[in-house]
Parts: C-alpha cells; structure tokens; sequence
C-alpha cells in the first residue's frame, strides 16, 4: 500500500494545482533529506562494516579468533543489509528480495555458521560493502545535493559573498561561476535556481536511481537464478518422494487389504460350491461371510480411493470437497469459498484439499478448538487458504505437527505456509498457491 | 412399479435390472449416460428412479444433478442414489427440498436384495431410504456431552439412527427384535429430549429428525 503510494508520487509529474504542488514539492524535500542521510549512512556504516569484516577475516588465523567474531560480523552485515532492502521498498518502491540459504532443521551451531560462510548471498553482500561506500554513497549524494546546493548559490546572490571577497577579486566558485562580486554573485543564484528547478524534477528519480543500483548489487541476477534452481532441484526431489513413498503405502494396502480379502471371498465361495450338495445350511453360512467380505473389501477399497483423490473433488472441485470434509468434522466448522466458477488443475487442488485437510486433522487432534473458520480464495494469481481455530495455540511447524509435511507438499508447487500460533491461541494457518484457474 | 435406472457401468446395470425384476418391478428404461436419463425422467416419469451419482458424459455428479432437476421439475418425484461414497453435503442437497421421496445409499447396500428393494419400495411410497454411513457422519457432528443428542441413551441412540434412516417403527422393532410398542415409547423420549414436534406420519418424522440432526452447520 505504502509502496505503491510513493512509487506514483515519485513518477507523477506535479499536478498544476497548488496541491499538487505542496504533494510534490514535500515529495521532493523528503527525497532529497533521506538521500542526504543515506549517504551519510551508507559511507559510515558500509566503511565500518568492511573493516570489521576484513579484520575479522584476517583475524581467522590468529589462534582462531576470527571464527568466533566472524559469525557476528556476518550477522551484522546480514541486518545491514536487511535494513538497506527494508529502506529500499519503504522510501524507493524498489523491491531486493533477499536470497539467503534456509538453514536445514535442526542444524547446530556449527552447522548453520558454516552454512552461511557457504551460501553466495554472504559474499555477495561483503562484496556490496565496499561499492556501497564509494558508490552507493555518492549515487546518494548526488539527489541530496542537488535539492541543497542551490540555497548556497541565493544565500550568496542575497549578500553571502561579501564573506568570501570584498568585489575586487575571484574569492568563491559557487558551481562553474567565479564569485567576485554582487554581479556575479547574482549569477550563482541564477544558476541555483536552475539547479532547483532540475531537483524538483529529479530528485525522487535519482533517489530511486540509488535504490535500483542497490538492488543490482544485492539483488543478485544470476546468483538468484542459481538458487531458483536449487530450490526447483530440492522440491523436485521432495515431490518424487512423496509420490514414491504414497505408491509404496497404496501397493502394501492393496495387498493387504482389498486383495486378501478377495482370496478369502474366493476360498469362501470355493467351499460353499463344494458344501451346497451335502450340507447346504453351512454352505449358506459360507456364503453369507462371502458377501460380508466383498464388503469389507469395498470399503476398504473406499478409504484408499479417497486417500488418494477423493471423489467429492473430481466430481465438485476443491470448494465444495472443503465443505464436504467439514462436514465429516467432529466440530464445527464455518467454510468460506470464493474462488468464482473455476477450477485449479487437479495436482493443484489435490494438493491444497490434503493440505486442507491435514491442517484440520491437526486442529481436531491437538488444538481443543470447538470452532474451525476455513476461509478459500482465489486473488492476485494465487489460491490463499486460511484456516483459523480457536484452540489453545502453540502449533509450529515440525515436531510432529504434520505441518512441515504440508509445507513440503506445497512447496512443489511454489506454494508457502505461514503459521501464527500463540500459546493461548487462536491458531491462524495460512497458504499461498500460485496458479491458474481455468 | 415403473422403474428408471441410470448406471453408467454394464455389469452392474445388468445386474440391477435382473435384480429389480426378479422382485417384480417393471424397468421402464435402463440408461448409461446423464442426457439419456433427463430424458427418461422426463417423458417416461417412472414411479421411481435408480440413479448412479456418476454418470457420463462428464464422470462428475452428472447422474445427482439430473436427479436433483427432475425434483425440481416434478416435485417429490421420487428418486433413489447409488454411489460408491457417501457425502453428507450430497444427502443435504437431495433433502433440501423437504419433500421426501430420496434415498442415497452406497452401492455395497445392493448386496443385501432384501433390504435394497425394500429402500427402493420405500423411496416410491414416499419415504426416505438414507445410508448408515450418512447417519453416522449427521451424529458424529451432533454428539458430545451438553448436547441435546448427549441425553439420549444408548438404545435411543440406535433407535434414532434406524429412524434417521427412514426405516417404520415396525421395521425397526423387527431390527432390534423388539415389540412395536417399545419402539413407541422410544421415539417419543427421543422426540421429548430433542425438543421435536411428534408426527404420526412416517415420512414426515424422518424428514424432521434429519433436518434436526443436519442443522447448525
């Protein structure tokens, strides 16, 4: 919202009206008051970054010492960094995602320090500091300067050049004009005005133009494609995983369910034909367990047909496969759908309905709700699934939850999952899939 | 008994036909396809039809949604569906109307002849033939301590769930190999606990105690 406000207010040009005047010229002001400070800012603690850094690094060998302080430093360019990005989208609308390794569950200390000693957003940023003080400040100072310097050029045209030279002599250069006397210190303020007139329409663009160097430095164009596909490869795996492992638990329930069954019916009917001449009552006994036994192979076929699509979905789709598994609920359950006429591809919905109803197994199970909101929609390129109870909190992902697998299952699809749990409740568990309805 | 059957699948439509006829009902048209059936249902108005949930041509709920145009266009026409799984949210459509004349039972239900024609005869008179398993996901949201169904005991309970079924009070003595008049007595403590207005009308009492158990949600 913020972003975008900014973004048109950096782009417009001024309205005529006075307005739209004030808007700019306030627009213009505070761009060049935060280039001023982030020059000021970026010097000092880009500067001091990198000589931290490069002491620390050098410091590795002696007796180690750099091992211990090198992690900090890390985390302090890292937070350096952040706040660049965070001022970056607030002040610029320029977006720098940032590209760190997540660190693997349950990694230790050492692992997690090594791990980010390895991962190229680390070096990238150490690389950033240097060009950060020399460049990045100067792209800062630029915008800054030109809104302030020409009030140096009026204050000489209105009297300040008698400080530098009594009339006689060249005693200041203010910009290209040699200060040496009222004439010409009238002159400066000319040019001042000019240069006014060129920050109040350049300012917030070279403010941005900063912003955009950032990003070219910390953003990362190849690295972010690299790690794009680290992250395809990972998920890639994860999908074959879980599809593998699914195939596995459908071939053993097979095996032992439906199939044995049917060997039974098979022996049973086998008997009864042998049996119905001579003892006809126990053959129709045989018989009866036969049919008893097709439809135990039924609804054991029934529960692993839904395990693996449910039919509800392929016959309705996902809004109202969601209503009918919060029908099948031990709670109440309020469902809200609104994703218009269409349908996500089935993998899509596949996934979001086990996710669904993962989610609300683990509310049944360990939240101690008594209500359950599940609210579907579909906005902005993607299906956004909120589930809310009001149960005791505390639910994280990991530790048994089921959440992490949700969040693998997702992940094939480039889809994310946020949980808010505080002890106490209320649990609000929400999902993001990008896709397309057709 | 005039009967319209919709089965997309040939062993299974054989069988229903031999089955149907081996207890003296008239099979007015045995269809495999969703148009096929509209159009059955339309000109041959059958006393009673037999529809499979999934019908081609799209595979989907084509055989529900022609039952459910059927109602609206000939209200309390009466119509029986077979499916491999049951869903309370498909039960509560096919009840919406208040009508009566529905039954949705899974297709295993065949197996027992005797108990499916019976469904199939009461769904024609007007009654209501609802499978078990619907009635256990209605009382499975309803149960708990401090509810209303929390009240009953356990032989109410059963009572309730034969007579949310659509099963008669002789049907369901017959069930529990009781007399008739104990069924009675049954249903008004059920009726009383429940709070629900006593009907001598059959069909009506099932209808009220399935919305009963179906509200809320």
């Amino acid at each position: 919202m913020d972003r975008t406000d900014r973004r048109e207010r950096v782009d417009r040009p001024a309205d005529n009206d006075a307005a739209g005047a004030r808007s700019r010229g306030r627009t213009v002001v505070l761009a060049g008051l935060r280039a001023l400070f982030l020059a000021v800012v970026s010097l000092g603690g880009s500067l001091s970054l990198l000589v931290l850094s490069l002491v620390s690094l050098a410091l590795v060998p002696v007796l180690g010492v750099g091992l211990l302080t090198t992690p900090l430093v890390v985390k302090w360019v890292r937070a350096w960094a952040n706040w660049r990005r965070l001022v970056a989208v607030r002040w610029g609308g320029v977006r720098i995602p940032p590209r760190y390794r997540v660190p693997p569950a349950g990694a230790g200390w050492w692992a997690r320090a090594s791990g980010v000693l390895r991962d190229p957003a680390t070096w990238r940023e150490f690389g950033w500091l240097p060009l950060d003080a020399v460049l990045g400040f100067l792209t800062a100072l630029v915008p800054a300067l030109l809104l302030l310097y020409p009030f140096e050029g009026f204050a000489l045209a209105l009297g300040l050049w008698r400080v530098f030279t009594d009339g006689t002599y060249v005693g200041w250069w203010y910009g290209f004009v040699p200060v040496g006397g009222q004439g010409s210190a009238l002159a400066a303020g000319a040019l001042g005005a000019v240069l006014l007139v060129a920050s109040w329409w350049l300012t917030p663009a070279l403010l941005r133009f900063h912003f955009l160097f950032t990003r070219v430095l910390l953003g990362g164009g190849r690295g972010e494609l690299a790690e794009r596909v680290r992250v395809l490869t990972e998920t890639r795996r994860d999908a074959v995983d879980t599809s593998a492992a699914e195939l596995r638990r459908i071939e053993r329930d097979l095996h032992d369910g439906a199939q044995a069954r049917l060997v039974a019916m098979g022996m049973e009917l086998g008997t009864a034909e042998a049996l119905i001449g001579k003892n006809p009552e126990k053959a129709r006994e045989l018989l009866a367990r036969a049919r008893r036994s097709s439809g135990e192979a039924l609804a054991e076929l029934r529960d692993l047909v839904h395990g693996i699509h449910p039919p509800v979905l392929a016959e309705r789709g996902l809004g109202d496969a969601v209503r009918a598994l919060a029908l099948r609920l031990p709670l109440d359950t309020e469902v809200t759908v609104d994703i218009g006429g269409g349908r996500a591809d089935a993998p899509v919905e596949s996934a979001a309905y086990f996710a669904v109803s993962e989610v609300l197994t683990n509310a049944v199970k360990h939240s101690g709700a008594e209500r359950v909101w599940v609210d579907l929609r579909y906005a902005e390129g993607a299906l956004r699934i909120a589930v809310t109870d009001d149960g005791r909190g505390g639910a994280r992902i990991g530790g048994g939850s089921g959440l992490a697998g949700v969040e693998r299952r997702l992940g094939t699809f480039d889809g994310v999952l946020a949980v808010g749990s505080p002890v106490g409740g209320p649990t609000v568990v929400t999902m993001e899939i990008p896709c397309e309805l057709s | 008994m005039r009967v319209v059957l919709a089965e997309d699948l040939f062993l299974l439509r054989d069988g229903l036909v031999r089955l149907l006829e081996a207890y003296d009902f008239e099979i007015a048209a045995a269809v495999e396809s969703g148009p096929e059936l509209d159009r059955a249902l339309a000109e041959l108005v059958p006393d009673v039809a037999v529809v499979d949930v999934r019908l081609p041509p799209t595979h989907t709920d084509e055989g529900l949604q022609c039952a459910l145009r059927a109602r609206r266009a000939r209200p309390g026409l009466p119509v029986l569906v077979l499916s491999q799984h049951v869903e309370r949210l498909y039960a509560r459509e096919l009840l919406a109307d208040g009508a009566g004349g529905v039954g949705y039972l899974l297709k295993d239900r065949v197996f027992d002849a005797e108990q499916f024609v019976d469904a199939v005869r009461r769904v024609a008179a007007g009654g209501t033939a609802m499978d078990p398993q619907v009635i256990r996901q209605l009382l499975a949201g309803r149960a708990g301590d401090g509810r209303p169904l929390g009240r009953l005991t356990p032989r109410e309970l059963e009572v309730l769930e034969l007579m949310a079924q659509g099963r008669s009070n002789a049907a369901i003595a017959g069930h529990l190999v009781v007399t008739e008049r104990a069924i009675a007595k049954h249903t008004s403590n059920i009726f009383a606990k429940l709070g629900l207005e006593v009907s001598d009308d059959d069909n009506r009492r099932v209808l009220a105690v399935l919305a009963y158990l179906d509200q809320g949600r």
